[in-house]
């Protein structure tokens, strides 16, 4: 019994911020500056949401803008990343050839490590690609994130019966055919897991040394931009924030059983 | 292992005899020609943004190089500089160690007890707690919503209410007041922290084979912790190792959270991590050599504890 008065009490205080976040989102102004201040919204309104439009609509740029940016970003990113990762992960699990230990274990020590250690040589690496300034400079490194390999090659090794593959093999269907029709279809759980993780980074990518003109940045920065604003802009912000929140948590809602049948085989060797 | 692949491995060992090695070899290599072609796109990005970007960091962690100019070999004055001369990289050293010692094991925890009592409820109920758990470490910034929470005047809702309560009489600066900052910020880290490992650990307790309870209590489990600790935990031992990774790399890895709650460089650096001293010196000065050595150790010092941890919970229901 004690244990759920537990749960439900951290489950509370995980709760509260995005609760508090959503009724603030909701608030007429002069409810945003009560003292002393009130937790949950009394007159709900969705003013907050429409002056998004209206300050964005004074910006340079068109609010539509940075909604397409951040979509191209993520949806691209994140297509690339399952096709690759897949492919890379079925040889590794399912094919016998010189390196594939060895690569392996490579993609799961790079697990060990944070991107930022790499930041300032990656910088130059996209610098001397020329893509400064260019979508690709967020895209492409986004297809070779080591979890979503590691992931998939864990789920391949355990989920694809080897029995299906060779009798596709001696009906005389090509690898490439073999990946689409037979391995792909298969591994579902394990790509739609690629997909929430690759997606939410994505799109919450905010300002990046990468891209400086302002018609190329995302919605995460012109969030940033919104509540650096100042605190008069408190309402607008927890709108904003409620809004770049629904869509990863939509998609989490959606995908959850699939991202624990793919957890289940995550599991890694001493 | 499939076995067609196998078949033309043995085909090719025995049309090796009379060859030489290297013929062998080259021809192995010619045989998985196929599997080469898939691993090709994604290993070529991956060489490419992850193991050449490591490579490249060590070396300019041994130069002076400021972008403009060539890099110039320096040896090893940048890490003599950063133990002996850089007070602040020590106070970023320190509070990293804090946010490690904390943030990791603490969120590791939690991850694990939250999973171990999810699993108990009913698949409606457990889907809809796995969320509420999960849900901030997935939605971006939201944990901006903190700095209202605890915004430096009485508008703030912890501010109001204390000072409605009467326990204190003015406003406190949360997160401009280096006694709060680092409570508050590890407070905040490990809201959002309960991620990867948390739904791993869900998975894993889901994975025990529900027969050795029964096993284990006619072999005389006492209770449910010995329960747990020979049976539950060795089973999802390698959930464990895993959730483990991903603790430790994201709590070595705490830094732009601090920037967006505190500022840069927050009040008297006390949040300062290692992390956003890296970023004061590649984003801000310039000095991409001595930056690239901080780089270097915090690789090292993740990898190393990694290891250790690894081998630590390979000893998990042994004793």
């Amino acid at each position: 019994m004690g244990i759920f008065v537990f749960i439900a009490l951290t489950g509370i205080f995980m709760a509260l911020p995005v609760v508090y976040a959503i009724s603030n989102a909701f608030k007429p102004f002069n409810e945003l500056w009560l003292f002393p201040p009130r937790f949950f919204v009394r007159r709900p309104t969705l003013k907050n949401f429409r002056d998004i439009f209206i300050i964005m609509s004074n910006s340079w740029v068109p609010f539509s803008r940075y909604i397409f940016n951040t979509f191209f970003i993520s949806i691209a990113g994140t297509a690339g990343h399952v096709i690759l990762s897949s492919m890379c992960a079925y040889a590794l699990a399912k094919h016998k050839f010189y390196g594939a230990r060895l690569i392996f274990n490579i993609i799961v020590l790079s697990l060990m490590f944070n991107a930022t250690v790499t930041a300032i040589p990656n910088y130059l690496i996209i610098a001397n690609l020329g893509w400064i300034d260019k979508f690709w400079s967020l895209i492409v490194p986004a297809f070779a994130a080591p979890l979503g390999l590691y992931l998939m090659k864990q789920f391949m090794e355990q989920m694809l019966p080897d029995a299906m593959l060779q009798s596709a093999r001696i009906d005389g269907a090509s690898e490439w055919k073999m990946f689409w029709i037979i391995v792909m279809p298969i591994v579902k759980p394990a790509w739609l897991t690629l997909i929430i993780f690759s997606f939410q980074g994505l799109w919450n990518i905010g300002n990046t040394v990468y891209i400086y003109r302002e018609e190329m940045k995302t919605l995460n920065y012109a969030l940033g931009q919104i509540i650096a604003g100042g605190i008069a802009r408190a309402g607008v912000g927890s709108a904003i924030g409620v809004l770049m929140m629904v869509v990863p948590v939509l998609i989490f809602l959606l995908t959850q059983s699939n991202i624990i049948t793919t957890m289940s085989t995550s599991g890694m060797k001493e | 292992m499939s076995s067609i692949t196998t078949t033309k491995k043995s085909l090719a060992l025995l049309d090796n005899k009379g060859e030489g090695r290297i013929n062998g070899i080259i021809r192995e290599l010619k045989n998985s020609r196929v599997s080469y072609m898939f691993i090709a796109p994604y290993l070529l990005l991956f060489c490419l943004f992850t193991m050449l970007p490591v490579v490249i960091s060590m070396f300019f962690s041994f130069t002076y190089f400021n972008i403009l100019e060539p890099p110039k070999f320096v040896g090893f004055d940048n890490y003599i500089k950063l133990f002996l001369y850089d007070d602040i990289f020590l106070t970023a050293i320190k509070n990293t160690i804090v946010f490690a010692l904390v943030t990791g094991p603490v969120s590791y925890m939690l991850s694990l007890i939250f999973a171990w009592i999810i699993n108990e409820l009913t698949p409606k109920i457990r889907a809809f707690v796995t969320l509420v758990f999960y849900a901030p470490s997935i939605s971006g910034n939201i944990y901006l919503v903190w700095t209202i929470m605890f915004n430096g005047d009485s508008y703030g809702y912890a501010n109001g209410m204390l000072l409605q309560m009467g326990a204190i009489s003015e406003p406190i600066q949360w997160f401009h007041n280096k006694e709060y900052i680092l409570p508050l910020v590890i407070i905040v880290a490990l809201w959002t922290s309960i991620g990867t490992s948390f739904l791993a650990f869900i998975a894993g307790l889901q994975g025990v084979d529900k027969s050795l309870y029964e096993a284990s209590a006619i072999d005389g489990a006492k209770n449910r912790w010995q329960e747990l600790w020979y049976i539950t935990l060795p089973s999802m031992k390698p959930q464990l190792m895993f959730g483990a990774v991903m603790s430790i790399t994201a709590s070595f890895g705490v830094g732009s959270i601090v920037t967006n709650l505190c500022g840069f460089p927050s009040t008297d650096y006390a949040a300062h991590t290692i992390i956003n001293h890296l970023e004061d010196y590649g984003a801000i000065r310039f000095e991409m050599g001595y930056a690239s050595s901080i780089a270097t150790i915090l690789f090292v010092v993740m990898i190393l504890t990694n290891i250790i941890i690894k081998r630590l919970l390979s000893k998990i229901g042994d004793a």
